[in-house]
C-alpha cells in the first residue's frame, strides 16, 4: 500500500470552496478526501481518519486550536509539521499568499505532498478570483442603481428626458475625468442633503 | 536617512493592541518616519506565519510565542525577537453564571482575591469528582500564552491540577463569549474586551484577573523577525521610540476616552467604546484597583514596556512545568535571549527617559511600589506580587522549577 495516495482532510467552513478543492483532488486521483466544516470535535475526527495531510484556510480562526490538537497528538506518535519542508520557502509563500495552510504528517515524502499543496493553492486562488469577480459584479449592479437614481433626480429637477439626463451625467464625468458612477453618487448624495425625496430608500 | 519606512504589523483584536494602534492613529509612528500599517488577524498562527515569510515586519504577540519558536515547539519555528513589551496585565478569568453562582455558594467571589475564588473552585472540582460529574472545562487562547500559564498557576496554587482535575481547551479570543454562552466551556482566561463582552451580554461573570494572580505581569510583546531586526536596526529603533511614546499617551488618563473610541472602531476591536474603556481606565475592577495597588492593564508606567529577561525565564519555567519542553541550560538560555533589553535601551536612551539598568529582576518580591536602578532620572516599579506569595528568582531557576513540580499532585 506504499503507493496509496495520501489521505487528505480539508477543514473549511466555506462549503463552495471546500467542494472546489475536493473536486480537484478527486480529479487528481485522491479518493481519500474528507471535508470538515465544523471544527468542534475535530480531535476525534483526526484520530479516526488519521489524515496524512490537513488543509485549512488562513481565515479560519481555529488554527491555534488545531495546532494544539497536533501538539497533544505527539503523545500518540503522530507528529505533524507544517508543509513538506521548511526550507521550501516558495511553496510556503505561495500558500500563505493564497490564504491556505497545510499540515503534513512527519516523514511523508515531499513529492507525494507537493501536488496536494499545489492543488490547494491553485484552487484557493481560483476561489478568490471568483469572489473578486462576484464583488465586482455586485459593485457594477450597485452603480447602475445609483445612476438610475441620479437620472431620476435630473429628470425631476431639470425636466430632462431620461436620455438627456444620462447624457448630462456622462458629459460631466468626461469633463471631470471621473467614472459616471462616481458622478451619479455625488449627485445622489447632494440631492439627499438638499432634501430631494424620490421615494426610494436603497 | 529622511526616507519613510513601511512597516506592516499584525494584531489580534484585543485591548492590549492599544500601543500599536495609538502609534498609528495618533501620529507617533509618522513622527518617526514610519508608515505603520496594521493588519487584523484571526489567529496567532497566522501572525507567526506571516512574520516568517516577511508579510509582517512586526506583530502584537503573546509573550511566550517567540520563546516557543526559539525552542522549536511550533511549526515554522523562526527566530523572533521581543525587543519591547506592550504593557502589563490586561487579562481576566470569566466563568459562566452557573459556575459563578456555585463558587459564590462556597466563598464570596472577589475578583481581587484569587486565593478565595481558587479555594471555592477547588471545592467544586472535588464535588464534581466525587459525584462523577464531568470535569470543568476552561478556554485559553493558545498553549503558549500568558493566559494558559496564569490560569494554570492560579489553579495549581489553589490545589487544582490543570491537566487532571479540569480540562483546558483552545479558542480564539473574539469567540470566547459565544463559546461560553453556548455552554462549551465553563470559563475562560482571555484579554479584554472579551471578558467585559460576556459580562455585558449576561453570559458570564469575572472570577479573577491576571493582575491579581500576578501583579504587574507580562502579557504581549512586540515580536519582530530576527533577520529583519538585524538588517534594519535603525528602523526598529524608530519603531520602538514611536511605540514608547504611544504607550505614554495610552497611559495618560486624559486620553483614555479617546483611546477607547479609536479601539472601538470596526477595523480594530469592533466593540462598543463603553466596553473597551473598562480595561483602559481600570473600571473593570469596579473602582477598587487603585486602593488595592492593582492596575488591571498598564501600558507604560513602571517600565511596563521593558522586555525583562526574568519574564522570559518565568514563561520558560511554566513551559517546563506543564511538560511543553524539557529543562536544559541551553533551552533556558535560548528562552532568555528572545527578550532583548539591549535593543530597547539602545533605541530609547536618546529620549533621556528613565530605563531599568538591569536586564532581569526577582519577580514577586515587590510588595509595594519601589524605586530601582535606572539609566537616567528615577524609576519606580509597581508592586509585582504573586497571589500565593511565591517569588521567582531567575538566578535560581532550577530551584524554582523543582519546587513547582510537587504542585502537580492534588492537595484537594
Amino acid at each position: 500500500m506504499s503507493t496509496r495516495l495520501p489521505s487528505v482532510l480539508v477543514v473549511d467552513e466555506n462549503a463552495v470552496r471546500a467542494a472546489i478543492i475536493e473536486a480537484g483532488l478527486r480529479e487528481a486521483g485522491h479518493e481519500n478526501v474528507t471535508i470538515v466544516a465544523d471544527v468542534r470535535g475535530i480531535a476525534g475526527e483526526i484520530a479516526i481518519l488519521e489524515p496524512d495531510v490537513i488543509v485549512i484556510g488562513l481565515e479560519n480562526p481555529n488554527r491555534d486550536m488545531l495546532e494544539n490538537v497536533f501538539q497533544l497528538s505527539r503523545a500518540v506518535k503522530r507528529p505533524i509539521a507544517m508543509f513538506v519542508d521548511r526550507s521550501d520557502r516558495d511553496s510556503m509563500e505561495a500558500a500563505i499568499n493564497a490564504g491556505v495552510s497545510a499540515y503534513v504528517v512527519d516523514g511523508l515524502k515531499r513529492e507525494r505532498v507537493k501536488p496536494i499543496l499545489d492543488m490547494a493553492i491553485s484552487r484557493f486562488n481560483a476561489y478568490s478570483r471568483l469572489e473578486r469577480e462576484l464583488e465586482d459584479a455586485r459593485g457594477a449592479l450597485q452603480s447602475r442603481k445609483i445612476i438610475d437614481r441620479a437620472k431620476g433626480f435630473l429628470m425631476r429637477s431639470r425636466g430632462l428626458s431620461e436620455d438627456a439626463a444620462y447624457a448630462l451625467l456622462r458629459k460631466t464625468a468626461m469633463n471631470q475625468n471621473r467614472k459616471i458612477g462616481e458622478v451619479a453618487e455625488s449627485l445622489v448624495l447632494a440631492a439627499e442633503m438638499l432634501g430631494d425625496r424620490d421615494g426610494s430608500n436603497d | 536617512m529622511a526616507a519613510t519606512t513601511d512597516i506592516f504589523a499584525g494584531f489580534i483584536p484585543l485591548t492590549d493592541s492599544a500601543i500599536l494602534v495609538a502609534a498609528r492613529e495618533c501620529g507617533f509612528a509618522e513622527e518617526e518616519r514610519i508608515a505603520l500599517s496594521l493588519i487584523r488577524e484571526t489567529s496567532w498562527a497566522n501572525i507567526r506565519d506571516r512574520i516568517a515569510i516577511g508579510h509582517f515586519q512586526a506583530a502584537h504577540m503573546l509573550a511566550p510565542m517567540p520563546i516557543a519558536a526559539a525552542l522549536g515547539l511550533t511549526p515554522l519555528s523562526q527566530a523572533v525577537l521581543a525587543p519591547m513589551a506592550l504593557g502589563l496585565g490586561g487579562n481576566a478569568v470569566t466563568v459562566s453564571l452557573a459556575l459563578f453562582d456555585e463558587m459564590q455558594a462556597v466563598n464570596p467571589v472577589d475578583m481581587l482575591d484569587p486565593a478565595s475564588s481558587g479555594a471555592a473552585l477547588r471545592e467544586l472540582v472535588r464535588q464534581r469528582r466525587d459525584t462523577g460529574r464531568p470535569r470543568l472545562r476552561f478556554g485559553v487562547v493558545h498553549p503558549h500564552s500568558g493566559h494558559n500559564f496564569e490560569l494554570r498557576y492560579w489553579l495549581a496554587s489553589s490545589g487544582i491540577r490543570p491537566d487532571e482535575d479540569v480540562e483546558i481547551v483552545i479558542a480564539p479570543p473574539p469567540f470566547m463569549p459565544d463559546v461560553l454562552a453556548a455552554g462549551r466551556v465553563d470559563g475562560y482566561c482571555v484579554g479584554e474586551p472579551w471578558n467585559s463582552v460576556a459580562v455585558a451580554s449576561g453570559a458570564g461573570r469575572i472570577a479573577t484577573v491576571k493582575s491579581a494572580i500576578w501583579n504587574s505581569s507580562p502579557e504581549k510583546v512586540l515580536g519582530v523577525h530576527a533577520d529583519w531586526a538585524g538588517r534594519n536596526p535603525e528602523a526598529l529603533a524608530r519603531l520602538i521610540r514611536a511605540l514608547y511614546r504611544a504607550a505614554q499617551w495610552c497611559s495618560t488618563r486624559e486620553n483614555h476616552a479617546a483611546l477607547a473610541h479609536i479601539l472601538a472602531r470596526p477595523d480594530y476591536l469592533d466593540q462598543p467604546a463603553s466596553l473597551v474603556i473598562k480595561a483602559i481606565d481600570g473600571s473593570i475592577l469596579g473602582g477598587r484597583g487603585a486602593r488595592s495597588g492593582i492596575a488591571f492593564f498598564e501600558p507604560f508606567a513602571g517600565a511596563a514596556t521593558f522586555p525583562w529577561q526574568s519574564h522570559a525565564l518565568w514563561f520558560y519555567s511554566q513551559m517546563v512545568r506543564w511538560g511543553q519542553v524539557a529543562h536544559t541550560p541551553a533551552n533556558a538560555e535560548a528562552a532568555r535571549l528572545c527578550f532583548r533589553p539591549d535593543i530597547y535601551r539602545a533605541a530609547l536612551t536618546p529620549l533621556g527617559g528613565a530605563l531599568p539598568g538591569a536586564n532581569a529582576k526577582v519577580e514577586g518580591a515587590l510588595k509595594q511600589p519601589s524605586p530601582v536602578g535606572a539609566t537616567a532620572g528615577s524609576l519606580v516599579l509597581a508592586a509585582d506580587g504573586f497571589f500565593d506569595g511565591a517569588v521567582f528568582d531567575p538566578d535560581r531557576l532550577d530551584d524554582y522549577i523543582a519546587t513547582q513540580m510537587p504542585l502537580r499532585t492534588p492537595s484537594a
